[in-house]
């Protein structure tokens, strides 16, 4: 059990996830929405690249994981673009007050 | 030149005319002058169909072209099996010869109807309508199959119906349309019943395939019956289009039509595709389904000729003459004379648009006036018209020198020869009465036109020579009517290069009990269907036979058929008045054109008449009542059903709204705006549905 | 228990203290400061799963750049001098048991799952074969994944100006 293998890479990766959903839902600012997902993005490249050492991924596996962190990073530069113009029109980044989606 | 460019150059030649109707048809209104453009466009067609002549005649002087493409694929198909329709076109001599004729007259009818037909206030659709003619003409003669020849061939019932009727505001020209239709459509109820028995068993439309699986015996049903049932059927439409007795009563009538329209239409091409048709099929008619065609093309020509005789407008007597001469190629192809049908389409076609020309140069001239009593002497004040229109009129007479000599000349010796082979005497007997008949008719209304005194002098005063666009077509078609253009030697044609090179006959593919003994090969093959065209010896010989006689005895008749003319009407040595006066009855006959159109009248037409009353009476009294009973009926029912749907079915619509309603209400909290309560409400349903699954 | 596996807790532990530390901060700073703790603990899993490019790519571009983008995200957006940098949180006790549940889920799918794990091999250098395959195999993606930067340079730069003139 102690001896490190496959699983626990996949329950670090699973414990990193239910922390950026808590992070997504439970949080008011954007940015800190953001950081969540930053934190699923990364427990999925986990993954990935826990299945290319182990499972039948081979060199496949890293490099899905170098395309996610490409996305990530160009989902960050928009997502702190689009923060920034909320924060210009609404003089506050908590997504609790914006909820225009309603009407 | 490749065999390609021939086959797109013709196809250019069909669809060019189509897009000369389609820009008069929309743009016509706009444009006054467009309609240069049409004349432009048949020009170019023109030339076009000359080079594809002579590439033909003397690059693949042998060699059929084709051309076709798979239009349909039904694939299997049930209870028919393997069905493909396939379109293509077909070059061989006879259809760029027949193409070389219909553009030409049709461009030369295209320039003579600029002066004609000026002022007129439809200008530019009477263009239009030439335009559709010429494409749907040319798409009869370049076809290679019955289902295309057939679509084209309703296409220039439905031109024609558009150019008779073109003045329509006068009655009798919306009439004479009318009528051309529908006797039209009786002859072409023939020919679609004639098409299916042949795609019935054949299961194509194409000509060759269907003459090379006779020609393997292959009958349809197996019975050679029913191949002369196809080919007394197909000549069915031909009687209708070429104005054949009993359904010629249309052409006179279509004389209501503008008169370049009459030389085109009504004289050179459309009635010429029944004939067409007729050389078309050839191959497949049977020895009975020939003595048929003989005997309907020798009545025709000689009922016509004797109507000719009484007829007192222009354009009549030579409608009746256009009737009769069709008649000749008719019977020409009935007797087995292949060739010499098709030639006397050629010349015939250019003599009869010339002389139709002519009589339109002269309406012009006097104002409208068709009648030729109140004609004479007009050759002074037309001296063009006048020696164009006698040119032709030689050559329909059958003098020597000219083209109608040596075509009509070969169809008697024809019909003399088949009365010796077969004993059926009486079609050679028809041919050379209407032979005398048709010089002196025709002579009768030179005479009468354009010699001797004037009758009316006030019209005759009025007259004036066409200007040069009306001339020149006349011209032309004059210097066609002579002999030199189809055989160096002005007696017999045979030699020359028209019937020596370029159109011969082929042999028949039914099969040999079928046939005309004489029309039998003996000796070497005669598997070789095609291609190969050889001509049964016996028939040439016995042609050659009575070459000389029957020249001699044609001579003599037209000879004789002038004579009398200058007699009656020239010199007044015999009161025509007074042999009139003492055949009455005859005469009367003849005038009212054998009475044909009252014994349609009493017969088909009031037949129809009375059975169309009755049927209305039907009408109104049995099916309007069991409308009627039927609406009480329904009207009944309606009123349960409202009140069904009034309660019953409202209710339940009014409950469903209120319900859904109340679970709208309900569930519209949910909907909160944030982003974040979705994601939720996701992973709380994905924690929910991994339990349920 | 050997090194390798030390080696692991150790950043498995790092990775998901700081984590927990990042949702549940209040602090909008030390929970970006924690978020790079947790990146770096990523990386270190990243090294003992023999995929060392993308350790090393994982620190370069999440630390030095995501990271560095957020918290400037969080200096535009806050005033720092008058108002305390710190966020509120929403009904965090049922979010925290609906996630805590679904995490659970996520845990017992993955030990139920029979994954067929091929034993660990020595690890060589996977820089040469991903550089290969990269420029080989997935060249299209890659050109497309440089025109996505791009564009995503021009529209976050177009995005963050609109409304200022």
């Amino acid at each position: 059990m102690l001896e490190v293998g496959l699983n626990h890479f996949l329950i670090i990766s699973a414990i990193l996830f239910s922390l950026g959903i808590y992070g997504i839902v439970s949080r008011k600012n954007a940015i800190m929405v953001l950081m969540g997902v930053e934190l699923l993005l990364n427990a999925s490249n986990i993954n990935f690249v826990a299945f290319a050492r182990y499972g039948n991924l081979g060199i496949d596996g890293q490099i899905y994981a170098l395309f996610v962190i490409i996305l990530a990073a160009a989902e960050a530069a928009i997502a702190l673009a689009i923060v920034l113009n909320i924060y210009k029109t609404f003089s506050n980044v908590n997504i609790d007050e914006i909820d225009n989606l309603k009407e | 030149m490749a065999e390609i460019t021939l086959i797109n150059l013709s196809i250019l030649i069909l669809f060019l005319p189509l897009i000369g109707f389609a820009v008069l048809l929309f743009f016509g209104k706009k444009f006054p002058k467009l309609y240069m453009f049409e004349v432009g466009i048949i020009s170019l067609t023109f030339i076009l169909t000359l080079v594809v002549l002579y590439a033909k005649l003397f690059m693949f002087p042998h060699n059929e072209i084709m051309y076709s493409f798979t239009w349909i694929d039904f694939g299997n198909t049930p209870i028919v099996g393997d069905l493909k329709i396939e379109l293509g076109i077909e070059i061989n001599n006879i259809t760029v010869l027949m193409l070389f004729v219909v553009n030409l007259i049709s461009m030369l009818v295209h320039i003579f109807s600029i002066a004609y037909m000026k002022g007129d206030k439809r200008y530019n659709r009477y263009f239009a309508y030439l335009g559709i003619f010429t494409f749907s003409m040319l798409g009869i003669v370049i076809t290679h199959n019955l289902l295309m020849m057939y679509i084209f061939w309703e296409l220039v019932g439905l031109s024609s119906y558009l150019l008779i009727g073109f003045w329509y505001e006068k009655k009798s020209a919306s009439d004479a349309a009318k009528k051309a239709f529908l006797v039209n459509r009786v002859g072409d109820i023939g020919m679609f019943l004639g098409i299916l028995i042949l795609f019935t068993h054949y299961k194509t439309f194409t000509f060759d395939t269907i003459f090379y699986q006779i020609s393997n015996g292959n009958l349809p049903f197996d019975s050679s019956a029913w191949l002369t049932a196809a080919g007394i059927l197909i000549f069915m439409g031909a009687v209708g289009k070429s104005a054949q007795f009993p359904l010629h009563v249309w052409l006179p009538d279509a004389m209501e039509g503008p008169t370049p329209v009459s030389a085109l239409i009504h004289a050179a091409t459309m009635v010429a595709a029944g004939v067409y048709l007729c050389v078309k099929i050839f191959v497949l008619l049977t020895a009975d389904a020939m003595l048929t065609i003989a005997i309907f093309g020798a009545v025709t020509s000689f009922v016509a000729a004797t109507i000719a005789i009484t007829q007192n407008d222009i354009k009549k007597v030579l409608a009746y003459s256009t009737v009769s001469q069709l008649g000749y190629m008719v019977m020409s192809v009935g007797i087995g004379a292949y060739a010499f049908a098709f030639f006397h389409l050629v010349t015939h076609a250019f003599f009869k648009a010339c002389m139709f020309l002519g009589s339109g140069s002269v309406i012009h001239a006097m104002h409208h006036e068709q009648d030729i009593r109140q004609m004479g002497g007009l050759k002074k004040k037309l001296p063009i018209t006048y020696i164009t229109f006698l040119i032709s009129t030689l050559a329909i007479s059958g003098v020597p020198l000219t083209s109608g000599f040596l075509s009509k000349d070969g169809i008697l010796a024809g019909t003399w020869a088949f009365g010796n082979l077969t004993g059926h005497y009486l079609i050679p007997i028809l041919g050379f009465t209407v032979a005398l008949l048709t010089a002196f008719y025709m002579f009768r209304l030179v005479i009468l036109t354009f010699h001797g005194e004037p009758r009316n002098q006030e019209k005759f005063d009025h007259a004036h020579e066409s200007p040069a666009v009306m001339k020149a077509p006349l011209i032309i078609l004059s210097v066609l009517s002579i002999f030199v253009f189809y055989t160096p030697n002005p007696i017999s044609p045979d030699a020359g290069w028209f019937l020596g090179d370029w159109v011969k006959t082929p042999t028949t593919v039914t099969p040999e009990e079928t046939r005309f003994d004489f029309m039998i090969e003996h000796g070497e093959s005669h598997g070789d269907s095609h291609g190969e065209i050889v001509h049964s010896t016996k028939y040439t010989e016995e042609m050659h036979h009575v070459h000389y006689p029957a020249l001699g005895l044609s001579l003599l008749l037209a000879g004789l058929g002038i004579l009398f003319a200058f007699i009656l009407y020239q010199w007044r040595k015999i009161d025509p008045d007074k042999i009139t006066d003492k055949i009455k009855p005859l005469y009367n006959f003849s005038l009212n054109k054998w009475y044909v159109d009252e014994a349609y009248d009493k017969t088909a037409i009031g037949g129809t008449l009375s059975f169309s009353r009755f049927m209305s009476w039907f009408d109104a009294t049995i099916v309007d009542g069991i409308v009627n009973w039927s609406a009480y009926i329904t009207q009944g029912f309606s009123y349960l059903s409202g009140l069904f749907d009034k309660f019953v079915v409202d209710g339940l619509v009014n409950f469903w709204a209120f319900f859904s309603g109340v679970i709208g209400f309900s569930f519209k909290k949910l909907q909160t705006g944030r982003v974040q309560t979705y994601i939720v409400l996701v992973v709380f349903s994905i924690v929910v549905l991994f339990f349920i699954f | 228990m050997n090194l390798y596996d030390y080696i692991f807790y150790l950043f498995a532990l790092l990775t998901v203290v700081s984590a927990l530390v990042v949702v549940t901060s209040k602090n909008i700073v030390h929970a970006a400061f924690s978020l790079m703790f947790t990146l770096f603990g990523i990386s270190g899993l990243y090294v003992l799963l023999g995929a060392d490019f993308i350790a090393v790519v994982q620190i370069i571009v999440y630390i030095g750049g995501i990271l560095i983008l957020l918290l400037f995200g969080v200096m535009l957006t806050n005033k720092i001098t008058n108002v305390e940098i710190k966020t509120g949180t929403i009904k965090t006790i049922p979010m925290a048991i609906i996630t805590g549940v679904f995490g659970a889920l996520l845990i017992s799918i993955m030990y139920g799952t029979k994954w067929s794990s091929a034993p660990p091999d020595n690890m060589p250098s996977t820089l040469q074969i991903l550089g290969n395959t990269l420029l080989t195999e997935y060249v299209l993606i890659f050109e497309l994944l440089g025109m996505l930067l791009l564009v995503a340079l021009i529209g976050a730069a177009s995005i963050a100006r609109r409304g200022r003139e």
